[in-house]
């Protein structure tokens, strides 16, 4: 089973990486950018078949090392 | 002062610290290797030295917080037990659980490698005693990730419980955004734990002990641990 986990910084933590990024892509020319936030995504497979199980894994690498909570959100997808 | 060093992949100031700490206090560190899963009998002081581990892969400190010998500290720092970080070994300690709050990457985005000035909060904790509370020493940095952030509440409780021990200030003991090298909340550059045994902080005072080195203003921080074991004991 494929599955992805997104981290994204939560609202209100400074994010100087994105406006570098938002910077350059407004030097860039790029148009109608407003802001950027950077993120991680891991994409990992599993050995489990069963949904649910590998949900729980998957949430639990996040919560004990993917993710730091203090100042990170994630989101958990089966593909 | 029995110290012990820990030893994590990527990690490069293990030796400087042994050093400082051999001079402070006369005796030889112990160096711990990462997957250990104790520490050496009797030991007083347990250090988490600077460097890169694991490559900073990951968030700084991520992978090294979880390694089998941080078992082993907790439960030296849940026993009250003195535990010092320095740089990545502060991220290490963040990372651990140890310690509230996250570095996050320098809000300039330079990696900051100089010498910065620390203002001493309080002198009345083992980490400090070396020192006058307000006293101003100068040590190196040398840090991408050094911003301290945490939540408001988690600020609020740091400077309301005076756990915030070093603070980024001006040669004359300033503080303010202008000497805040890296945009820490408050000007943090080390904070200690609830208990006030762990303390982390960015800047690396055992780069300032001889007189080679062109300052020796680091020395107080060992000198005043070394005094405060040997009171207890």
């Amino acid at each position: 089973m494929k599955a992805r986990v997104t981290v994204t910084l939560k609202t209100g933590i400074l994010d100087p990486q994105g406006k570098a990024i938002e910077g350059a892509l407004k030097s860039l020319g790029v148009d109608g950018v407003a802001s950027v936030r950077q993120g991680k995504v891991f994409d990992i497979e599993l050995s489990a078949t069963d949904k649910a199980k590998a949900e729980a894994a998957l949430k639990e690498a996040a919560d004990k090392l993917l993710a730091n909570t203090v100042i990170e959100n994630y989101r958990v997808e089966l593909l | 002062m029995k110290s012990a060093v820990l030893v994590f992949p990527g990690i490069n100031r293990e030796r400087d610290m042994a050093r400082a700490l051999k001079l402070a206090s006369g005796q030889e560190a112990a160096m711990v290797w990462h997957a250990e899963t104790s520490l050496p009998k009797g030991t007083d002081l347990v250090v988490v030295p600077g460097g890169f581990s694991y490559g900073d892969y990951l968030r700084c400190g991520a992978i090294a917080a979880r390694a089998p010998v941080m078992d082993a500290v907790r439960k030296f720092a849940a026993d009250g037990g003195l535990v010092l970080g320095v740089c990545n070994g502060f991220q290490i300690l963040c990372e651990a659980g140890l310690l509230p709050g996250v570095l996050m990457r320098n809000a300039r985005l330079k990696f900051i490698c100089k010498d910065v000035h620390l203002r001493v909060e309080r002198s009345d904790t083992p980490f400090t005693r070396g020192y006058n509370a307000g006293q101003v020493i100068r040590v190196p940095v040398a840090h991408g990730e050094g911003n301290y952030a945490a939540d408001e509440e988690t600020i609020r409780r740091l400077e309301g419980e005076g756990r915030v021990l070093y603070r980024y200030c001006s040669a004359d003991g300033e503080v303010g955004d202008t000497h805040n090298i890296n945009g820490a909340a408050a000007s943090i550059a080390g904070i200690v734990s609830e208990r006030g045994n762990v303390l982390g902080m960015m800047p690396h005072p055992e780069n300032h002990v001889e007189d080679i080195m062109g300052c020796t203003d680091g020395r107080g921080l060992f000198a005043g641990l070394v005094q405060h074991l040997e009171r207890a004991a």
